[in-house]
């Protein structure tokens, strides 16, 4: 006597490898899925660490000079990076090292260490500076198409967002440890500089 | 018979839902986040550094402030110039020997509440930063991003330090006060024992 499990076993394989051949691409990575270009740049600001720690860190600098250096940043920086980025899509070089990472990571990580009383145009210059000087690499090697240009679009709308929400997060903190903390975090930022300074000069 | 059929059913609806997965997006880019996980867990994986780092917070709270807020904030600055010592290939002797000397004098200046002026507190504690530093930064696995692994060990660092500033909140009470010392005692017991395992 056959078993009627052994007779169905070869229709069962048949279903399941028919099932197998029709299945979709996984497509498990982004790069061959896609977000659409404006996700790409949002998405490329919020997964470098080294665009991502010097914005953050002037956004705590600015909370903690208070709301009208926090307004100024907010547009400041955006509108830098976009126009360093797009002068940058026409740009041969594709990085900017190592060593100018750090080096914004250890000047906005120990102003915010400092609590740096600055002045509303030092303040003003160093977002322009840093959006100009980040936004140009961010756009080098990005090509001059259509996608690149809305690429960078997204790029400046994840730096607005980063910045409305540290420097708003900083402003409103009034207890003193609260403060404490932030200065903390900016000494984090600038003892990450120079650990990237060090890897950047054996690397050389 | 019957239990033939419902098994072929069984079997397609499992294959069905094994066909409908949705994707897994297992892969991390370049392995950055298993480095910045790796550096975190650095400082935490080994106990020599944990006790330290705990004392440091616990010393501050004790001083309270400035002290409570001026060793956290320095202490990551020089534990970076250590580190990056570290990651250029620069030799630090006796680094497992500082190590363990950090945890015995900052939990004898723990257990016996030593009120040091603040700028000597801070260059204790900075000096063994280095030692602590160093050991990271040498420590870099192959392949990973060293910003990343920097930037975990740095926050782990940090964290372990938040440890110590908390449970130093007991301090404003007279046990708190006797239960903090204590504690110091045992790091700095511990701290001999990673003498003895140095040295031996």
């Amino acid at each position: 006597m056959k078993d009627p499990r052994e007779s169905r076993l070869p229709s069962c394989a048949l279903i399941v490898f028919s099932f197998a051949l029709c299945s979709e691409s996984a497509e498990a990575h982004l790069n061959s899925s896609g977000m659409g270009p404006i996700y790409d740049g949002l998405m490329h600001f919020l997964t470098s660490p080294e665009d991502l720690i010097p914005a953050l860190a002037l956004a705590l600098l600015a909370g903690l000079r208070g709301a009208s250096y926090g307004r100024q940043a907010l547009f400041t920086l955006p509108v830098a990076w976009l126009l360093g980025s797009l002068l940058g899509l026409a740009a041969a070089v594709t990085s900017g090292g190592a060593v100018l990472s750090s080096f914004w990571f250890l000047l906005m990580g120990g102003l915010v260490a400092a609590d740096a009383k600055l002045s509303s145009r030092v303040m003003f210059a160093l977002a322009a500076l840093l959006g100009l000087y980040h936004g140009y690499f961010n756009g080098t090697g990005m090509g001059q198409s259509l996608s690149a240009i809305l690429a960078v679009f997204g790029l400046a709308l994840a730096v607005f967002v980063l910045i409305a929400l540290a420097a708003a997060f900083v402003v409103q903190l009034r207890a003193h440890w609260a403060r404490i903390g932030v200065r903390v975090a900016g000494s984090w930022i600038a003892a990450s500089g120079l650990l990237l300074l060090g890897w950047a000069v054996r690397g050389s | 018979m019957r239990t033939a059929q419902q098994h072929w059913w069984a079997h397609a609806i499992a294959v069905l839902i094994i066909l409908w997965m949705p994707n897994a997006l297992a892969h991390v880019q370049k392995g950055e986040a298993a480095g910045l996980l790796i550096g975190f867990l650095h400082p935490i994986s080994g106990l020599d550094h944990v006790l330290a780092m705990v004392a440091v917070g616990l010393w501050g709270a004790q001083l309270g402030a400035p002290a409570i807020w001026v060793l956290p904030l320095a202490f990551p600055l020089v534990m970076a110039m250590g580190g990056m010592l570290g990651f250029m290939g620069v030799p630090v002797p006796g680094i497992e020997y500082g190590i363990a000397a950090s945890a015995i004098l900052l939990g004898a200046a723990v257990a016996f509440e030593v009120r040091a002026p603040i700028v000597i507190a801070a260059l204790l504690v900075g000096f063994f930063a280095v030692f602590h530093g160093h050991a990271h930064g040498t420590e870099l696995p192959p392949g990973q991003s060293a910003l990343l692994y920097s930037m975990g060990f740095v926050v782990a660092t940090g964290c372990l330090h938040a440890v110590g500033i908390g449970i130093g909140v007991v301090h404003r009470w007279t046990w708190g006060q006797r239960l903090l010392r204590a504690a110091g005692a045992a790091v700095a017991v511990g701290g001999v024992f990673f003498m003895w395992k140095a040295v031996g």
